[in-house]
């Protein structure tokens, strides 16, 4: 009898349970299926489709695509963005890690060190390259009147990218290198010890302790930062107007995207170049979680 | 004593870089805010000065003039404190019904979640903007805060939140007669209190710097926010720095103001949701 009861209480409670379960994540399911999953099918529609006016569409098959891959303008935007890439992930995230060590030493004003770093994060990327863009001013820009020359940094096709990446750096580097520091405090002072006692330099340390036991934070702060390195657009937005004559140069993809679907009006089109990017952002990805096999170490 | 000296000269190796780190992290923002009190004329002056010569306020009265800095600001926070309390709130109970409640198509339900945190945002954009653009509600607060008002990486951040928490806790609510919803509200979100507060910063840090959503929802200049509006700025006075300088400055001082009192909370909320 005691039994019975006591069984089903547990289902009543099951059932009350599930109820709630429900009912807890229906507004997150519900707007995600809205905001992200209707769209993304859609995104996906709209790129084998035409825009017409007043909102219509017409299927006109991978002719968006086709357009996209005969492109001069596309590949362009493709290396420009990859390009982009090579420049500020490699550089961007081991200055990020020379930091990150420099904040793990035992110093006074670490706070203050970190925290300064860290700024750029908290100030609107449209503010800071409103900064950049002033101080790298052909004429009148503090950086030309420091070299004494004129170097055309924002209107010369082969330097706007270079320009770019270095306000990119300069933005990201007391964000990784926060993320970096965590995961350098996990290492037990243990081994430092031990390694000095056997009479390894510093230099020796940091390359068979801290690198390999930092290396999975490492990966994150990688994948991370190319990730959001392949979406990069504001940055270059702010920085190169529709008037610069290095615009070609320098649009990365959703640059272009955001060009083609918002300024021109071809949705289609852009839905086209989104969907590219997205795939190339997996491509990329997979081919990281493929190469970390060969250098990130799990075995702490 | 001699460990002790070489000791003090590695440090001062240490300081000499975070002296030289330090200068090109703050100088950018010295020289906006010295250009922005400089006429134009002297901002142009060759070699320049590097302060003003007597501080200037035009620039930020032309600011002031062509930008209505008043409804930036008011935006700006409205779309972040509705970003916030949305992510937040709906985050916290997806994420603890994951963690902790048992039901049907829970697994498929996350996976939805998980799909939608790995695919960029840009993805969405054009049907999202299509979707208001149909219910005639763009040029409004609401337009800024939709694509935020659920989110993905703040259910699974949450979820993982939740995870950590043992089940002892929850059982005991409920032996002490809570429903699920009583447990929830009063004996679990008070444990997650660092990892609520880590999301609302992240949230709040990334709603005032987006820049290409604003620009294609709100147009009308009313409803743009402080990101959006700086960049009308930019092609009103393309070659006016100290009025670019002052825009910016009036831009970022919210936040930086913020960001000096909780520093501690910024970083630390970042470092915790990094990662994404």
């Amino acid at each position: 009898m005691a039994k019975t009861t006591s069984v089903s209480k547990s289902t009543k409670h099951g059932r009350s349970e599930s109820m709630w379960g429900y009912i807890m994540v229906a507004p997150t399911i519900i707007g995600l299926l809205v905001l992200n999953m209707y769209p993304f099918i859609d995104t996906l529609k709209l790129s084998f489709t035409k825009t017409k006016p007043f909102g219509l569409y017409k299927f006109n098959g991978i002719t968006n695509y086709i357009t996209m891959f005969t492109s001069a303008e596309f590949w362009r935007a493709n290396w420009n963005t990859i390009y982009f890439c090579i420049l500020t992930v490699p550089l961007g995230v081991f200055l990020a890690l020379v930091v990150a060590v420099m904040l793990n030493k035992k110093i006074k004003g670490q706070t203050a060190f970190r925290a300064i770093f860290f700024l750029p994060m908290v100030v609107a990327p449209a503010a800071v390259t409103m900064v950049w863009r002033w101080m790298f001013n052909t004429e009148y820009g503090i950086i030309n009147t420091i070299l004494g020359n004129s170097v055309n940094w924002v209107t010369n096709p082969n330097l706007v990218i270079i320009t770019c990446s270095i306000i990119a750096i300069w933005s990201s580097i007391g964000y990784d290198a926060v993320l970096l520091l965590s995961g350098l405090q996990n290492i037990s002072k243990s081994y430092y010890e031990a390694a000095s006692l056997d009479g390894a330099t510093k230099i020796q340390q940091f390359f068979h302790i801290t690198l390999p036991m930092v290396s999975p934070t490492l990966f994150v702060v990688m994948i991370m930062r190319l990730m959001s390195s392949l979406k990069v657009y504001d940055l270059i937005y702010m920085m190169v107007e529709e008037s610069n004559p290095a615009l070609t140069s320098a649009q990365s993809l959703m640059y272009l995207f955001y060009r083609e679907s918002f300024v021109a009006g071809n949705k289609g089109y852009g839905s086209a170049i989104v969907i590219w990017t997205v795939l190339l952002i997996g491509l990329v990805t997979a081919v990281q979680f493929w190469g970390q096999k060969k250098w990130v170490n799990y075995e702490v | 004593m001699n460990t002790k000296k070489k000791q003090g000269s590695r440090n001062t190796g240490v300081y000499v870089f975070f002296a030289i780190g330090s200068i090109v992290m703050i100088f950018p923002f010295v020289w906006m805010f010295l250009t922005s009190f400089k006429t134009v004329a002297e901002s142009m002056q060759i070699p320049p000065d590097i302060l003003p010569h007597q501080w200037a306020l035009d620039s930020f009265k032309d600011a002031l003039a062509s930008l209505p800095f008043g409804a930036l600001y008011k935006n700006t926070i409205l779309l972040i404190v509705w970003r916030v309390i949305c992510a937040v709130a709906f985050s916290s109970m997806a994420g603890y019904a994951f963690a902790k409640l048992k039901f049907k198509g829970k697994n498929l339900l996350f996976g939805v979640v998980l799909v939608q945190m790995m695919l960029p945002s840009q993805i969405f954009i054009i049907p999202q903007y299509q979707m208001l653009a149909k219910l005639g509600l763009t040029n409004s607060i609401f337009a800024l805060v939709f694509p935020g008002l659920v989110s993905a990486f703040g259910t699974f951040f949450l979820r993982q939140a939740y995870m950590g928490i043992p089940d002892e806790i929850s059982e005991a609510a409920y032996l002490d007669g809570c429903n699920q919803w009583q447990t929830f509200v009063k004996v679990m979100v008070p444990l997650t209190t660092s990892s609520m507060a880590a999301l609302a910063v992240f949230t709040a840090v990334f709603a005032y710097g987006d820049l290409m959503w604003p620009l294609i929802a709100n147009t009308d200049l009313k409803m743009m926010t402080l990101s959006s509006g700086l960049a009308t700025l930019r092609g009103q006075f393309s070659t006016n720095f100290p009025v670019l300088m002052a825009g910016s400055l009036l831009a970022m001082i919210p936040m930086v103001v913020l960001y000096l009192f909780f520093q501690k909370q910024f970083i630390e909320g970042v470092a915790m949701t990094g990662g994404k």
